[in-house]
């Protein structure tokens, strides 16, 4: 099952390296790992997205609290939450493709950020499948290049995941 | 007046002696001058010089272990801290409250692969608890609390701090907190009080009540209310390798250690019990064996650990309950004593019944009558000679299990070994750290020929101070536990567990000044052992016992086997 991890940790150097070194020494699975500071600039917010059975999820998640560093965790696939994804994706803009790409920007609803005569830079939001169904719609040959910044989610309503 | 400033190296002194640190092993280089500088003008503690910093760890860990209080050791930079890794590993795997101090270069230095530079930090993450790198002076004295703090509370482990030399020679205000509160570190103490009515509720309905205790007994100084507890219900009772001494082993409601090497009694009620309670012990690979054949029969179980994560980990558990065990263990007391209900004597009986038939075969049966000396003689003796109340710490090895099986410790703290990650090398300096803290006791280390030359250096320190340990060598000339597992799973072929060109070891031990005895027939065991602990109290005495080198120990759980499926003698 693939589930969402939240956590809150103390945003000190190598913090993020506790984290990642944990999942690679006990083999737990890492899709996706988001992190930045939060609006109190001493913790720092993470999304982790990762694969496992119910068993090996509640240890990933007493792991996770187990380290010294992190204040909360909330596996957020417990409850209703929205996830959203940042893509970049740079595609062929010439010819034909000029107005399809456009056309499929829009449809979408992505915005282009940077132009060229033969390149445009699409910007999408949304979820992770949202992201993945863009890049099928549209002709494989014509993407260049593209970045994702894996998932970061959040709890629905009231869920509030602060200290 | 304004407070006087203290630099870094006056302040790591400072920390300690503020702790009430009476004893830090260690070892000095570059990057820890400063620190030993002012180690040198101080008298609140005393500094063990070892000779090599591997040792100087677990000597620490030892003392950690014999004492309850938190063991600190100092190392400088680079192959400082790599020698030492194998001991802060070795400490983290049996969950022991310890401070390790590295020496870092300058902080300017650091990334520029300069001389005697690791990243200290980031090799030893994964065997710590948790470590710190200081990058400011000012922030030197609350790390080291917290370092204290962290090592000693919840699930004990690790603490390392790295200190580059800059930091040692900044200086700022000292101040050493009087205590530490961490928002993202706050370690549960008290059990759930649902959850332990309930625990009561199931032990008192139990049929086939089994009581299974490991090193959190001994590290959560529970001892006296398990013992307790399991007299109350009259229920049996087991330990694992690292929970041994946590209840007395020769009272009668013991059933011997359990798991690899455990009794056959342990293991089947282990593998039979109707409800089992597990205090303190996380149900390794070496003690349940393979967890599906674990599973097969139908049985409750009730898991009491401090470490959340423990639970549930490889067996699942029917009464998970995080606490600190012996705060736990005694509301439980309490609600029994309390209860008007009695466990099912009709039921007990039955089931003791049935324990003395698995007793009766009495699986740590050996032969007497043979010419060569028997190991497991060897710790039956020194059992005696030390009136059962030695210190004893071991390597690792079949020596080790010897050790564990014939030596019944009735106090915890007194069996000291790597439990977890079965370090070869543990014993002297385990044994050293132990001699410090209790100058006076009797301690002895049980070790192979392998294991000892694995750390043999320390009888240089062992004369620097004194220390009267005696060295049980029990030299089978083989790798035995290798040997073993050869004999059994490789069809006698001993690949490169056989050592020619040993020491001699009598030799060697007056040449570090101690004395040293060569034993070769069975009669003359006994008398060895109490001219080491009587004529040679005071001296260090190492002694080589020539041990049949075919012999096995036994019973014994293949690798992957579940706990009924026992090889016997
Ligand atoms: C540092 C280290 N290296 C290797 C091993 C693997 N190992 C486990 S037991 C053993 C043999 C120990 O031999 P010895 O010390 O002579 O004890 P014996 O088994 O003969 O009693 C070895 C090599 C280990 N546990 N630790």
């Amino acid at each position: 099952m693939r589930h969402i991890i939240s956590l809150l940790m103390e945003n000190e150097s190598g913090a993020l390296s506790r984290v990642a070194g944990l999942f690679s020494a006990r083999g737990y699975n890492i899709e996706s790992l988001t992190v930045a500071p939060t609006e109190d600039a001493t913790l720092s917010r993470m999304t982790i997205v990762t694969r496992g059975s119910e068993d090996v999820i509640e240890q990933i998640t007493k792991q996770l609290n187990k380290l010294i560093d992190v204040v909360k965790v909330q596996d957020l696939s417990d409850g209703s939450h929205i996830e959203r994804e940042l893509m970049l994706v740079k595609v062929r803009a010439s010819g034909d493709l000029r107005e399809e790409m456009k056309r499929m920007a829009d449809i979408f609803r992505g915005r282009i950020i940077d132009v060229t005569d033969k390149t445009y830079t699409v910007e999408l939001t949304g979820p992770g499948s949202k992201l993945d169904a863009f890049l099928q719609a549209i002709d494989p040959a014509a993407i260049l290049e593209t970045v994702r910044t894996g998932a970061s989610g959040i709890g629905r309503g009231d869920r509030i995941m602060k200290i | 007046m304004a407070d006087m400033e203290l630099t870094g190296a006056e302040i790591v002194v400072r920390c300690l002696r503020d702790e009430g640190i009476k004893h830090v092993f260690g070892y000095p280089g570059g990057a820890v001058l400063n620190i030993y500088d002012e180690i040198y003008k101080q008298t609140a503690f005393e500094h063990i010089l070892v000779r090599h910093e591997q040792a100087a760890v677990h000597a620490a860990d030892a003392y950690a272990r014999a004492t309850g209080q938190v063991g600190v050791a100092i190392v400088t930079s680079g192959p400082g801290a790599t020698n030492a890794v194998t001991g802060i590993a070795t400490a983290y795997m049996d969950s022991i409250p310890m401070v390790v101090i590295s020496g870092q270069v300058p902080t300017a230095a650091i990334g520029q692969d300069a001389f005697q530079e690791v990243d200290t930090v980031g090799i030893t993450r994964p065997c710590v608890k948790h470590n710190f790198l200081v990058k400011d002076v000012r922030d030197l004295a609350s790390t080291i609390k917290k370092a204290f703090f962290i090592a000693a509370t919840g699930r004990p482990g690790p603490v390392l701090v790295d200190v580059p030399k800059d930091i040692t020679q900044h200086s700022c205000v000292y101040e050493y907190p009087k205590s530490v509160s961490m928002r993202s570190y706050n370690p549960t103490s008290k059990g759930h009080a649902g959850q332990i009515k309930k625990a009561v509720q199931m032990l008192l309905e139990a049929k086939r009540p089994m009581i299974y205790t490991g090193g959190g007994v001994v590290l959560g100084n529970a001892a006296p209310q398990v013992t307790e507890l399991v007299r109350l219900l009259g229920s049996p009772a087991t330990s694992t390798l690292m929970g041994l001494g946590g209840y007395p082993a020769p009272d009668p409601l013991f059933l011997g250690m359990l798991g690899m090497h455990g009794t056959i009694e342990a293991n089947m009620a282990m593998q039979h019990c109707d409800v089992l309670l597990a205090v303190g012990a996380r149900f390794d690979d070496r003690v349940i064996g393979n967890p599906k054949h674990f599973a097969k029969e139908a049985r409750r179980i009730i898991h009491i650990d401090v470490d959340p994560s423990s639970i549930s980990k490889r067996v699942r558990v029917d009464v998970p309950i995080v606490g600190e065990v012996a705060q736990v263990v005694e509301e439980m007391l309490k609600q029994l004593k309390a209860s008007k209900e009695q466990p099912d004597q009709t039921a007990l009986k039955a089931w003791w019944t049935q324990i003395e038939l698995w007793r009766a075969q009495d699986c740590m049966k050996y032969d007497h009558t043979s010419a060569k000396i028997k190991p497991q003689y060897v710790i039956e003796k020194l059992y005696e000679v030390t009136g059962g109340q030695a210190y004893v710490t071991s390597d690792v090895g079949q020596h080790q299990m010897w050790a564990a099986q014939y030596y019944p410790f009735d106090q915890p703290r007194r069996w000291i070994n790597s439990g977890g990650l079965g370090t070869m090398g543990f014993g002297l300096p385990a044994a050293m750290g132990v001699q410090m803290a209790f100058p006076d006791a009797q301690v002895a280390c049980v070790t192979g020929e392998g294991s000892i030359q694995m750390n043999i250096q320390e009888l240089s320190t062992c004369k620097e101070w004194k220390l009267p340990i005696k060295v049980i060598l029990l030299n089978n000339g083989y790798l035995g536990m290798v040997r073993q597992w050869q004999e059994f799973f490789y069809e006698e072929r001993y690949a490169e567990s056989y050592m020619t060109s040993l020491p001699d070891f009598v030799k060697l031990a007056e040449a570090y000044g101690h004395v040293g005895i060569i034993v070769e027939k069975p009669e003359d065991v006994e008398p060895a052992l109490r001219d080491a602990f009587g004529k040679y109290k005071d001296r260090l005495v190492f002694i080589n016992f020539l041990t049949d080198p075919r012999e096995n120990v036994f019973p014994m759980i293949p690798a992957g086997k579940g706990l009924s499926e026992m090889i016997l003698v």
